[in-house]
């Protein structure tokens, strides 16, 4: 081994338990850092998949001012061949045609508005799992003339499966929409918003109660993930923008990205603040390791050594410590981030019940996703080296007389 | 030949905003091959002039050559240049280097200078068995003795083959015996291959072998002595 390696590994294990120390801060810096940052990530993406699981997809196709009006004017008619071309198009899995329009829900003496979903049961459980949230009763099929209507709705209303609903509205083209149908099942969302409004009939059955025969008011589209998002919204666009409306979630649920922001933020403000304490930690480390060896700085440089390779040497000390610390963080993290994302942490109480209010799932969700690791790996390294930078700085003012008279 | 020559050489030092004279108006010649001891009381600028002389301290005013060189015009980066290739230190803490073993501690000056890795370990290890330190090359310095640490010491400060040996009270920490058996081996180095050897010391055994002594009063030579001159 080269001799200024061997004289860096060496003074690097000339104190076990300072070493140890510095590795420990970078590797609990790492640690701290990469659950924050899963939780937070790993939460988002939870969010962002309830809304676009459940409900939105990652796109949705409209007649040209549908989103602004929601009017069932603005329906637009099915043709096979844009579901097709649409399917068809890289990195969209799933399309599903829909035909939404709000209506008076009632039973017994009760009330509400919800919102009447028409869906092809295959292809919406396709994509978005409908049928494993289904918690009582049968899930749709095609040709059924029955309703699902989400727990939180038929709750409101008291009614339960084998009872009948009544739906009225304003159909296509104004007309009355009217109609009677027996609940078959209930449907659970985490999300309060969704809990509280949705209910499901056949494609058919709802073209058939706002009068609006073979239309649709939107294709939802899935697709492979949230980073393709970009360029199937170009694909699309450059196809079909002249004749449809298309939105990404993030334009139909703006509210849903902003609290994502707001959050990043005062997350990314408390990350700062561990790295800050962690810098220092850090810091102090090379401090006491630089005062102890400035005497032997100062012989070194008298003895004929260049400052150049004395920077090298304790700049290799330190970038091994410091590597180490993030190499073991990042190992460590995994197993108990694996475990938290299979076994996320649900709220209860008062804190899960605003939660639900403010449409939120109650539920700190973790991700394991690699861009995390190599992220908060590289700003923890980064943070050490500036910390290495100390003794550089001091070997380069150093007096090698003055260092030698030091204790 | 003076391979050493001061000319009106001045240090001042500032000590908390007072200047402090080290060194006054030093003249001084040293020739080539003398084992020469700087002596004088504390404060009398022995350790001053050894550093100036090494290259590790820069003069206030005058003039200094070591060797072929003019010190006083020398940039930080060629002085250390200079002090690798021409200068052997001895301290008086021993300050080796407590990673490395003995052996690459003499290697280690030598690593500095380029030498193959060969010659570096063939060097080391013939210096260290005319220390007589052969059976410890693969100790750490806390592993020797005050004396045997010194020992290495000396062995380092001649591994780089310099031209001249600069020891700062080398036998201070040491009992007689170590010190008696340091100084044989530096007389016999001075002796052997004609290195000029000039130390700083209080201690009256490395006075009694100096050939020449010189003595430092309030930063300004008192007394220069010859011993072949004088007895």
């Amino acid at each position: 081994m080269n001799m200024y390696l061997r004289l860096a590994w060496r003074n690097i294990w000339r104190n076990k338990r300072r070493s140890i120390i510095s590795i420990a801060s970078v590797l609990l810096a790492v640690l701290i850092a990469l659950f924050m940052r899963s939780m937070q990530k790993g939460t988002y993406a939870r969010a962002i998949d309830n809304v676009v699981s459940f409900y939105t997809g990652y796109i949705q196709i409209h007649n040209p001012g549908y989103w602004d009006k929601k009017s069932l004017n603005k329906t637009f008619a099915v043709q096979e061949s844009l579901i097709e071309n649409v399917s068809s198009t890289e990195y969209v899995t799933h399309v599903t045609p829909r035909l939404e329009g709000y209506g008076l829900i009632s039973g017994g003496e009760r009330t509400d508005v919800g919102l009447v979903i028409g869906i092809n049961p295959e292809v919406e459980n396709d994509m978005t799992g409908l049928e494993g949230k289904l918690i009582e009763g049968e899930y749709l099929q095609q040709g059924d003339m029955g309703i699902m209507l989400a727990k939180g709705l038929s709750d409101h209303l008291d009614l339960g499966i084998g009872d009948t609903v009544v739906i009225l509205g304003q159909g296509y083209h104004d007309i009355m929409a009217a109609g009677k149908y027996e609940i078959q099942g209930l449907i659970e969302f985490p999300i309060k918003q969704l809990n509280n409004t949705m209910s499901y009939l056949t494609l058919e059955e709802a073209q058939y109660l706002f009068g609006a025969y073979n239309r649709l008011t939107s294709l939802s589209i899935m697709i492979e993930g949230e980073d393709k998002l970009d360029e199937v919204m170009n694909n699309l666009g450059k196809k079909y923008s002249e004749d449809y409306e298309i939105m990404s979630w993030k334009e139909m649920s703006p509210e849903l990205e902003q609290g994502i922001e707001a959050d990043n933020a005062s997350g990314l403000i408390m990350l700062f603040i561990l790295y800050m304490v962690v810098g220092f930690g850090i810091l102090g480390t090379i401090l006491m390791m630089t005062m102890e060896r400035t005497r032997e700085f100062g012989v070194l440089i008298a003895v004929g050594m260049k400052r150049g390779y004395l920077r090298l040497i304790t700049l290799i000390e330190s970038i091994f410590l410091s590597f180490v610390g993030v190499v073991l963080g990042t190992i460590l993290s995994v197993p108990i981030l694996a475990y938290f994302r299979s076994n996320p942490i649900y709220f209860t109480g008062e804190l899960a019940k605003s939660m639900t209010e403010f449409g939120y799932e109650p539920i700190l969700a973790f991700t394991l996703a690699p861009g995390i690791f190599l992220w908060q790996a590289v700003v923890v390294f980064i943070i050490a080296f500036i910390a290495a930078l100390y003794p550089l700085w001091k070997i380069t003012r150093l007096d090698a007389v003055d260092a030698m008279r030091s204790v | 030949m003076a391979v050493i020559m001061s000319e009106k050489i001045c240090k001042t030092y500032n000590d908390g905003g007072v200047p402090v004279k080290a060194l006054k108006d030093v003249d001084m010649e040293i020739e080539d091959g003398e084992f020469t001891a700087i002596v004088g009381p504390s404060g009398s600028g022995k350790t001053t002039l050894l550093n100036v002389i090494g290259g590790l301290d820069t003069l206030t005013s005058g003039k200094l050559r070591v060797g072929d060189k003019e010190i006083s015009e020398m940039t930080p980066n060629d002085l250390i240049e200079f002090r690798l290739n021409n200068i052997g230190f001895v301290f008086q803490a021993y300050n080796l280097i407590p990673v490395l073993t003995a052996i690459e501690n003499v290697e280690f000056i030598m690593l500095l200078q380029k030498v193959s890795k060969e010659e570096r370990r063939g060097r080391a290890r013939e210096l260290l068995k005319s220390v007589g330190l052969e059976d410890m090359i693969n100790r750490k310095p806390i592993e020797l003795s005050g004396g045997q640490q010194q020992r290495v010491a000396v062995a380092r400060a001649l591994a780089s083959r310099p031209r001249f040996v600069l020891a700062d009270e080398p036998t201070a920490n040491l009992d007689t015996a170590s010190a008696e058996n340091l100084l044989d081996i530096m007389e016999r180095m001075n002796d052997e291959h004609k290195m000029t050897f000039i130390f700083s010391t209080h201690d009256q055994r490395v006075v009694r072998r100096a050939r020449r002594v010189i003595t430092l009063k309030d930063g300004q030579v008192d007394t220069d002595e010859r011993k072949g001159e004088n007895g």
